[in-house]
């Protein structure tokens, strides 16, 4: 389903993120990949999703050559990718209900259908009860879970997550791997991204580890 | 189908709440943009008014031809019969001396003054209607008149319409590039308000990026923002040009009466108020469209 085949990341002014990374995950896999930061594992994932482009080597995604796509088709790759970034990109401008509906706006569905799906999202996260309030209102472990919402309300087949317990205690922490792990019971791929081996240990998961931009 | 029409149904309402929610800066934006449109537009209707005058008057222009005061009735047969044989003319009428005294003292209302006349100050004259032709061939008929024996004066009484029309050609090249000028202007106040609402929205771009928008997606409510900013220009510029022409024309019938006639100015007419409408709808559409290509190319996620 996606896969690395030899790929260097470099960017501009010189910083090598990636080193002859090659890799494949299938269908259905859950693949954590650990690593300091700076060691290339958000610059992994956005390579995936094509906010990055490789400098060589191939990024394939459902056999599709990514680095190399035309700006046009951008928008239907990311559409088929829940991405759940470190930074959370929330829009505090509206309330949880609304930026959850964004990415069904964006592919166009009727109202009815979209409340019903957000709706869904929100309430496999725990958040149904707050979808009036302003993200800012929410806790540091609640704008995560709204972060998952948001991701996988369009029903994607992978989910790219960023550091996802990055600033959390560990009952947060644990919360959200659960949200994870049931995705993964449903088929779904995903890839996460963390500096936290604590939420590794009880996982007999596949498991990628990254030093200064290389898989060991 | 339903659902790409909801879909746009849904961005207006967006783009006007969005215009209702900064209502102060958006009406003064509207406001600059109308009195923009209107200046132009107000000129242009007042040319037309000048133009509908020109052409009631100079749709029959006439030749009056004056007589010398000793001219003796065989002489007035004469020219009668040699004006009315003459190729470019195509009727001629008389008019005595003393029957246009009596119009004078009729239609002046100046009857003491002219009744206490010792004589009739008026020549006999004739009023010639020449066969359609440009300005030109009518000069060279009025000269050529003007040299007949007995003839004291030639005079073309739609000269004045001729020159008028040469003075609206003129103002229409002036309301042309006043309304280019404007038009840029224009483009220029939408370009910057949208400017400011990419600026503004920065985050709302790249996350809708990131999650698989469309560029037409994210472009889509800036253009209807820009458009209906410009429709509603154009209804202000319109607004303003009609209660102008309101307050112009109450003030005009009261000096039309003092002359004992009526005249008043006429409104845009329907096909040019819609053709103002549109227009500025345009213009602020290409604005925005203008900024939206400038500006969103700058936003990428990273």
């Amino acid at each position: 389903m996606i896969s690395f085949n030899q790929v260097h990341k470099r960017y501009p002014g010189g910083y090598e993120a990636l080193k002859n990374v090659s890799f494949d995950i299938a269908e259905g896999e859950m693949v954590f990949i650990t690593g300091h930061s700076g060691a290339g594992k958000s610059t992994l994932l956005k390579l995936i999703a094509a906010i990055e482009r490789p400098n060589s080597g191939s990024v394939l995604v459902n056999n599709q050559n990514v680095g190399v796509l035309k700006g046009g088709a951008l928008p239907y790759l990311r559409r088929n990718l829940g991405i759940i970034f470190q930074d959370h990109k929330l829009l505090f401008d509206r309330n949880v209900f609304d930026n959850v509906l964004l990415p069904l706006q964006i592919c166009g569905f009727d109202h009815r259908e979209s409340s019903k799906r957000v709706r869904a999202a929100l309430d496999k996260v725990g958040l149904l009860k707050r979808e009036k309030s302003n993200p800012i209102a929410l806790s540091g472990g609640e704008q995560q879970r709204l972060c998952i919402a948001r991701a996988i309300v369009n029903r994607p087949s992978i989910l790219l997550a960023d550091e996802p317990t990055g600033n959390l205690d560990a009952a947060y922490a644990r919360e959200i791997m659960a949200i994870f792990n049931s995705f993964h019971q449903v088929g779904a791929t995903l890839l996460i991204s963390t500096h936290d081996e604590s939420v590794l240990q009880d996982s007999g998961v596949r498991r990628f580890t990254l030093k200064e931009g290389v898989l060991q | 189908m339903t659902r790409v029409f909801a879909q746009h149904l849904g961005v207006l309402r967006a783009v006007l709440r969005r215009m209702f929610a900064s209502r102060l800066a958006g009406f003064l934006n509207i406001l600059v943009i109308g009195i923009a449109l209107s200046l132009p537009a107000g000129m242009y209707l007042l040319l037309q008014n000048a133009q509908g005058l020109v052409a009631q008057f100079s749709d029959t222009p006439q030749i009056s031809l004056f007589l010398n005061m000793d001219a003796k009735t065989e002489d007035v047969d004469r020219l009668h019969k040699q004006l009315a044989q003459h190729p470019a003319v195509a009727g001629v009428e008389f008019v005595a001396r003393t029957q246009a005294l009596e119009q004078l003292k009729q239609s002046t209302g100046l009857s003491d003054l002219i009744s206490g006349l010792e004589q009739n100050p008026l020549p006999d004259a004739f009023v010639v209607h020449p066969k359609p032709g440009d300005a030109q061939s009518l000069d060279a008929l009025r000269g050529e008149l003007a040299k007949l024996p007995k003839v004291k004066e030639a005079q073309l009484d739609s000269a004045w319409a001729y020159k008028l029309e040469a003075l609206l050609k003129f103002g229409r090249l002036a309301v042309l590039i006043l309304a280019s000028l404007l038009s840029l202007a224009l483009i220029a106040v939408t370009f910057n308000t949208i400017r400011l609402q990419i600026l503004t929205q920065h985050d709302e771009i790249e996350v809708a990026k990131l999650i698989g928008a469309t560029d037409g997606f994210i472009r889509r409510p800036f253009l209807y923002f820009g458009a209906t900013q410009g429709l509603l220009g154009g209804i202000m510029a319109w607004l303003i040009v009609t209660v102008s022409l309101l307050l112009l024309n109450r003030q005009l019938g009261a000096l039309a009466q003092l002359y004992a006639s009526q005249f008043a100015l006429h409104p845009l007419s329907f096909g040019d108020s819609l053709s103002l409408l549109l227009f500025s709808m345009y213009l602020g559409w290409l604005g925005a469209w203008l900024s939206v290509v400038r500006h969103l190319s700058q936003i990428e996620p990273h």
